[in-house]
């Protein structure tokens, strides 16, 4: 009954876990196509001209969970060790996800452009048996508004 | 209150610096949104709840930062960062802090 069960778990992972990782992976390539106009740079020392444009600060954050069906193989690779590729997706579209959020922002805000942005990744459900489940990403800069 | 993650404001001179200020909050999820995030640990996705959760917890750290900024006399935080980290299993910690400084 149990193996039952953990079966039905792992093939409702597989199969969710994919077709959403699909959906979302072309959902970010669209909107960083959209997004491309206003670049987040990662510099310090943001140069500015005439007019001083107006400063704003941006974020985006995001929690994103790894399914059933990942987590089975994650654990599989603790064994043998090497490249943990599923959770490598896992943080790839948080991260990008996170970094549209706060470009979504700054493009309402009518910005071109986001200084000295920052990301930071933290688990959140540590503790549980170690496992990495879920993570969030924050990421966030200043946004520069030319002004009209 | 002007808010940047740059070390300083463009065309604006820094004309004191009023030293560290900081703002903290240590949130729990509630039984609800734990339920739903269980469900989808299994098909995997965005946990919406926690985001927003989270989203709003960062806000009120700001405001605490914001707060005491105003307190001292600041009318600019610069060189803004965040830390996150989990103190207990289901609560983390929120912290944001910067630089307070008065602008001209």
């Amino acid at each position: 009954m149990d193996l039952i069960i953990f079966l039905v778990l792992l093939a409702l992972g597989y199969g969710t876990g994919r077709y959403a990782e699909h959906r979302h992976y072309k959902s970010i390539l669209e909107r960083e196509d959209a997004l491309r106009p206003i670049p987040a740079v990662a510099t310090k020392l943001a140069p500015w001209g005439d007019p001083v444009p107006e400063t704003q600060m941006v974020s985006g954050n995001v929690v994103v969970s790894v399914d059933y069906f990942k987590r089975f193989v994650a654990g599989l690779r603790n064994i043998f060790g090497g490249r943990v590729t599923t959770y490598e997706t896992l943080l790839d579209r948080a991260r990008r996800e996170a970094i549209l959020r706060m470009k979504e922002q700054a493009k309402q805000l009518g910005s071109h452009i986001v200084f000295n942005v920052k990301v930071e990744t933290s688990s959140i459900s540590k503790g549980r048996k170690n496992a990495v489940g879920s993570v969030e990403v924050l990421a966030y800069g200043t946004a520069f508004i030319n002004p009209r | 209150m002007h808010i940047s993650t740059l070390e300083y404001a463009p065309g604006k001179k820094i004309r004191q610096h009023l030293g560290l200020v900081q703002g903290s909050t240590v949130r729990s999820k509630h039984v609800g949104r734990d339920l739903m995030a269980g469900l989808k640990n299994i098909f995997g996705g965005e946990l919406k709840g926690y985001t927003e959760l989270l989203h709003d917890s960062r806000e009120e750290a700001m405001g605490r930062m914001v707060e005491q900024a105003q307190a001292a006399g600041a009318n600019a935080v610069l060189n803004i960062r965040f830390s996150t980290s989990s103190v207990a299993q289901g609560a983390a910690e929120l912290y944001a802090y910067g630089t307070a400084v008065v602008l001209e």
